[in-house]
């Protein structure tokens, strides 16, 4: 067989197919769109179901926590009458310490059900620990596949991190240099291996971080008396605000607002060969966060089930020097030592905050697990290593991807960016006429336009006609 | 050093060379080639470092390449103290206390 990557690429719909066990011609439509709702319906599972698989392997159902001491800061910093309080949901009480868990406990399930004899997976992050933690608790062979390596062979010790964690549950770990052909080989260990492909995107993952919503909405109502005001959420992949925003509608907490935070890498090639270690943040940041919101479907599976332009309220950026500050925060006065990327959201939750009403609740969704090359200290000796700047200042004037990381100087200085949810929306529509050669769309694609943008017909048309070439 | 039958060790090799790379990718990575580094048991009898060799990874696969790590350690570590981080602590619990009463 011809492996090279015109030849392997070209085979990308037929290796998919089988290493998924869905057909997702059954949800196409006419034109540009396809049915979400009936993917997200059969494909994958019901949120009873979804529990359930997830109890046995002790995913889910982690503490939210109310941050009392940062709460008490918030206040300070906050005008009278201001400052939401801020909780957190746990999760890296979950068995590999992420809410990835979710995600693979889903994905290993259907893959045991389907009769796959292992999984593969395509990530540098925490999802690579959880498929191999759920993989060993089903009995499955797994396969990681990271872009780990710049060409001078040197590591984002992040990524090697999460190397050893897959290594410790006995996954094999495929550890390859900068570049989107990390896909090719991918694609290449499908055809191999016949092994059942765990992406972060299809329906069942994301259907799998839906208890994540519901959860919180049930666990807020509890511990406050109403459901969240507002949930924040680290927006990478657009998976765990897509699930946790679907799981609070099911719980019925419709009103509550979904905001996505991401690290701000803006200037930073994500494919570049030597802009590869100047990031300090692997995951969570505008790299993934601004090209998965515009166009879903560039993921590894024909149709992403991860569709945050859907659910998206808002949508705000934050510097990596802040994120460090409050990961280092969260120790520091809650005894909470967490990992950096899913601290994220909750630094956006603190400059947030002190917008809102002082009767407010806003939930920080996640945390994920720390320890050796994630915490502060391992990845700003990395960053001085690789020649970034650190100093104490003002982050949002001082911060430069690449260059200088600012560590806030005082709290007050933490302060989110907005990123309109429209500028995206243009995005959207701009690469989507671009890829279409096309402006006008019939009016069931109106509609689907519509509910990915979730937006009316008016504005829909305004959009269009102003990003019109 | 050599490696012997069954070692735990990592292998090298170009998946795709620069030649060989997509179109579309910023200058400096089309400049290098796209490499893998995967972990196993060696197959081989005994081995050197740079020796084409074959392991037998986790997943059961077996993968050639050159040898470049016998028994591999992981190298990333907690990183040094950051002082910018560590000047924090005291600020915050000041900011919190400011106005209580001294015990």
């Amino acid at each position: 067989m011809n492996n090279s990557y015109d030849e392997v690429m070209a085979r990308k719909n037929e290796i998919m197919k089988k290493s998924i066990g869905v057909d997702y011609s059954d949800f196409e439509l006419p034109g540009i769109s396809f049915d979400y709702e009936k993917m997200m319906n059969e494909a994958g599972y019901s949120i009873e179901e979804i529990a359930k698989i997830q109890n046995e392997t002790g995913v889910g159902n982690t503490p939210l926590v109310e941050l009392k001491n940062i709460n008490r800061l918030v206040k300070k910093l906050s005008k009278p009458g201001y400052g939401a309080r801020i909780f957190i949901k746990d999760e890296e009480k979950n068995p590999s310490g992420s809410f990835k868990d979710r995600r693979a406990s889903v994905s290993a399930y259907k893959a045991k059900e389907l009769g796959y004899k292992g999984i593969i997976a395509a990530t540098s992050g925490n999802y690579g620990a959880a498929v191999a933690s759920q993989a060993a608790k089903k009995g499955l062979k797994s396969i990681i596949v990271q872009e780990c390596y710049d060409s001078k062979g040197k590591g984002q010790p992040e990524i090697i991190e999460k190397a050893r964690a897959c290594e410790a549950y006995g996954s094999e770990v495929v550890q390859i240099s900068v570049g989107p052909e990390l896909f090719y080989y991918f694609l290449l260990l499908l055809e191999e291996t016949g092994y059942f492909n765990a992406s972060l995107y299809t329906p069942f993952g994301i259907a799998g971080v839906e208890t994540l919503g519901w959860e919180i909405a049930h666990q807020t109502k509890e511990l406050t008396g109403k459901f969240p005001d507002a949930v924040v959420s680290t927006h990478a992949g657009g998976g765990i605000t897509t699930g946790t925003a679907r799981g609070l509608k099911k719980a019925g907490a419709s009103d509550t607002k979904v905001i996505g935070a991401s690290v701000n890498l803006t200037g930073l090639h994500m494919a570049s060969d030597k802009d590869f270690n100047k990031k300090s943040f692997t995951t969570g940041h505008t790299g993934f966060g601004i090209p998965f919101a515009t166009f879903p479907d560039r993921s590894d599976v024909p149709r992403n089930a991860a569709r945050v332009l859907r659910y998206m309220d808002k949508y705000v950026l934050v510097t990596q020097g802040e994120v460090f500050y409050v990961t280092e925060m969260l120790a520091a006065i809650e005894g909470m030592q967490r990992g950096p990327a899913g601290n994220t959201s909750l630094c956006a939750a603190f400059s947030l905050a002190q917008d809102m009403p002082e009767d407010s609740v806003i939930v920080v969704n996640e945390t994920e697990y720390t320890g050796a090359g994630k915490l502060p200290s391992a990845q700003l000796t990395f960053a001085k290593e690789n020649g970034i700047e650190i100093k104490t200042g003002d982050p949002v004037k001082e911060d430069l991807p690449g260059k200088v990381i600012t560590i806030p100087s005082h709290p007050s200085l933490i302060k989110h960016i907005d990123y309109p949810v429209d500028e995206l929306r243009k995005s959207y529509m701009k690469q989507l006429i671009k890829r279409n050669e096309r402006t006008i769309f019939t009016s069931e694609e109106i509609k689907y336009l519509c509910d990915e943008l979730n937006i009316n017909k008016e504005k829909l048309e305004n959009i269009i006609s102003s990003v019109e070439v | 050093m050599t490696a012997k039958k069954g070692d735990w060790v990592q292998i090298y090799f170009v998946a795709l060379t620069p030649a060989e790379r997509a179109s579309h990718l910023p200058e400096d990575t089309k400049k290098v080639p796209l490499e893998v580094r995967i972990k196993g048991f060696l197959e081989n009898e005994c081995a050197e470092i740079g020796d084409n060799v074959t392991v037998k990874t986790f997943s059961g696969r077996t993968v050639s390449g050159n040898l470049v790590d016998i028994l591999p350690s992981y190298k990333h570590n907690f990183g040094a103290p950051v002082q910018e981080l560590l000047n924090m602590h005291e600020n915050l619990w000041n900011i919190l206390t400011e106005g209580e009463k001294n015990e």
